[in-house]
């Protein structure tokens, strides 16, 4: 098995893991992103991408995509093709393996899986897959051209995903649960659908069943206020319901909710140390291609600094043969602020024996969790790596001078 | 890969003495783009057994829909002149290709 290593490695190319790339690259950190597909995620599927601030209308998700990647690749991030098969995030290195057989030891690891349609389990909607039923207007469109289809959902994606589709069809007919007038979809893409003429409304209705036999032929609608069925000959059906996360490899690898969005905090941080998320598998309000790469470009940085403290961390009080006292301390804290001078002077009277390192908890609580360290101050030893004696809130300087030769003493 | 269309597609494909392979593609697919280099890959593994062909969806599109496909990426394979199996969408992945070469590849 090939083994890579990297500082960042990235899972999943679309806006957030492209955006963390571009960020973690320009940070001089070695940077890998894993694609299963071709990059640029959902934003792939989607043409008419004009909330991008900046780009107004004509520019396209597949272009916008390409301009991610190609600003990434420009500092200095290498965009790999894999898919993950399994990840171990207990290391100090995080480890992940793809399928294809390789293996990757990165410091740190964004995962930004995106997520994808979510499909409704309606009868012969399997069955009828790329025989009619469709996820992804951009990639079957064409197939429809001058026929009749049927779409289901009413936010914003279903409305501009439809709207896109009247382009090529001869009618697009709406199923909506709501009322007469009333979508999910946000007032300006409303009005544009509501005037075009291709459009077709069939409110308070769902739609039961999918028919057909090898294609898509018709489907059964019901009206929810009277239970009355109709079928409705179509030759296709469009199905924008929102989206599933992509995170089944994660699951009891980091913290995920009910729905398996993965939860993580302002900073990106999941519940493994060194483990980010960015993206639409995040728990999060609003999933857009800004929200993904303003999380991405988060993500990096705040992977960038653990990286550096870990690194820190590690160097001054890991690595050396002597024997470390760590005082944790806060600067909100007057009895720690108290204690300082007369840790200095514990350290300064066994120079050579016992190196001293000063850790502010509030700048470092991930390092003060690992530990334990609740109270300030508290004075940890390590010796050889390994955390030996604690001493918490000591009552003077002769009860932390005794723990302190203790520990030289070894 | 052997480009098949509307004007060849009943001689090379349905008119085909052994196996045949169609991967029906777009270049407004990004799947089936994403797809290419495996499907060549296996087409090096299996051309000496079975005929890989593709076909371009969007210049065949009454061709394609009377061959029931209406959805890309989808991969099919035919045999004496009738389609045997297929792989659509998410379905159609690099090891489920192989899997249906080797069952339908003889």
């Amino acid at each position: 098995m090939a083994v890579r290593e990297c500082d960042v490695l990235i899972i999943g190319a679309g806006p957030a893991g492209l955006a963390a790339a571009l960020y973690a690259s320009r940070a001089k950190l070695r940077t890998v992103v894993l694609e299963k597909g071709t990059p640029g995620g959902q934003v792939r599927t989607t043409w008419s991408m004009e909330n991008y601030p900046g780009f107004a209308r004509g520019m396209t998700g597949p272009e916008l995509m390409d301009r991610f990647a190609d600003h990434a690749k420009e500092f200095g991030a290498e965009i790999v093709r894999g898919d993950v098969a399994t990840v171990d995030f207990g290391g100090d290195h995080k480890i992940v393996t793809t399928r294809g057989g390789e293996e990757y030891r990165a410091r740190a690891v964004i995962v930004a899986p995106g997520a994808e349609p979510r499909t409704l389990g309606l009868p012969g909607e399997r069955e009828l897959r790329g025989k009619g039923v469709s996820y992804c207007a951009t990639c079957d469109a064409d197939f429809f051209e001058d026929l009749d289809i049927v779409v289901i959902g009413n936010g914003d994606a279903a409305v501009e995903e439809a709207m896109y589709l009247t382009k090529f069809v001869n009618s697009a007919t709406m199923i909506v649960v709501h009322d007469e007038g009333i979508l999910d979809a946000t007032a300006i893409i409303r009005d544009r659908a509501f005037k075009n003429a291709k459009m077709k409304w069939v409110w308070n209705s769902v739609v039961e069943e999918i028919r057909g036999d090898g294609v898509v032929e018709s489907v059964v609608i019901k009206n929810i206020k009277t239970n009355e069925r109709t079928e409705l000959e179509t030759n296709g059906v469009f199905v924008f319901v929102g989206t599933v996360p992509k995170t089944d490899f994660l699951r009891d690898h980091v913290e995920l909710e009910k729905r398996g969005y993965v939860v993580a905090n302002e900073l990106m941080e999941t519940s493994v140390d060194g483990i980010y998320c960015a993206g639409d598998a995040r728990v999060k309000y609003l999933r857009q291609v800004i929200t993904a790469a303003a999380d991405g470009a988060i993500a990096a940085v705040a992977a960038e600094k653990y990286i550096h403290e870990e690194e820190g961390f590690r160097e001054m009080v890991l690595d050396p043969k002597e024997p470390v006292m760590v005082a944790f301390w806060s600067p909100t804290s007057q009895a720690s602020l108290d204690f300082l001078p007369r840790v200095e002077r514990v350290a300064a009277a066994r120079e050579g024996k016992l190196n001293l390192v000063k850790i502010d908890i509030y700048k470092n609580q991930r390092v003060a969790a690992r530990f334990g360290i609740a109270e300030v101050p508290t004075m940890a030893f390590f010796r050889g790596g390994e955390l030996v004696e604690k001493v918490c809130r000591p009552t003077n300087e002769s009860e932390l001078a005794a723990v302190a030769d203790k520990v030289i003493g070894g | 890969m052997l480009e098949v269309n509307k004007e060849n597609f009943e001689a090379e494909v349905l008119g085909a003495a052994g196996p045949v392979l169609v991967d029906f593609w777009s270049t407004k697919c990004d799947p089936c783009m994403a797809l290419v280099p495996e499907v060549e890959t296996l087409a090096a593994k299996y051309g000496d057994r079975v005929k890989f062909c593709k076909l371009n969806v969007l210049e065949n599109r009454r061709l394609s829909i009377g061959q029931k496909v209406l959805g890309l990426p989808t991969i099919a394979m035919y045999k004496g002149g009738e389609k045997v199996a297929e792989l659509t969408k998410d379905d159609a992945t690099s090891a489920n290709i192989e899997a249906m070469l080797k069952e339908h590849g003889r």
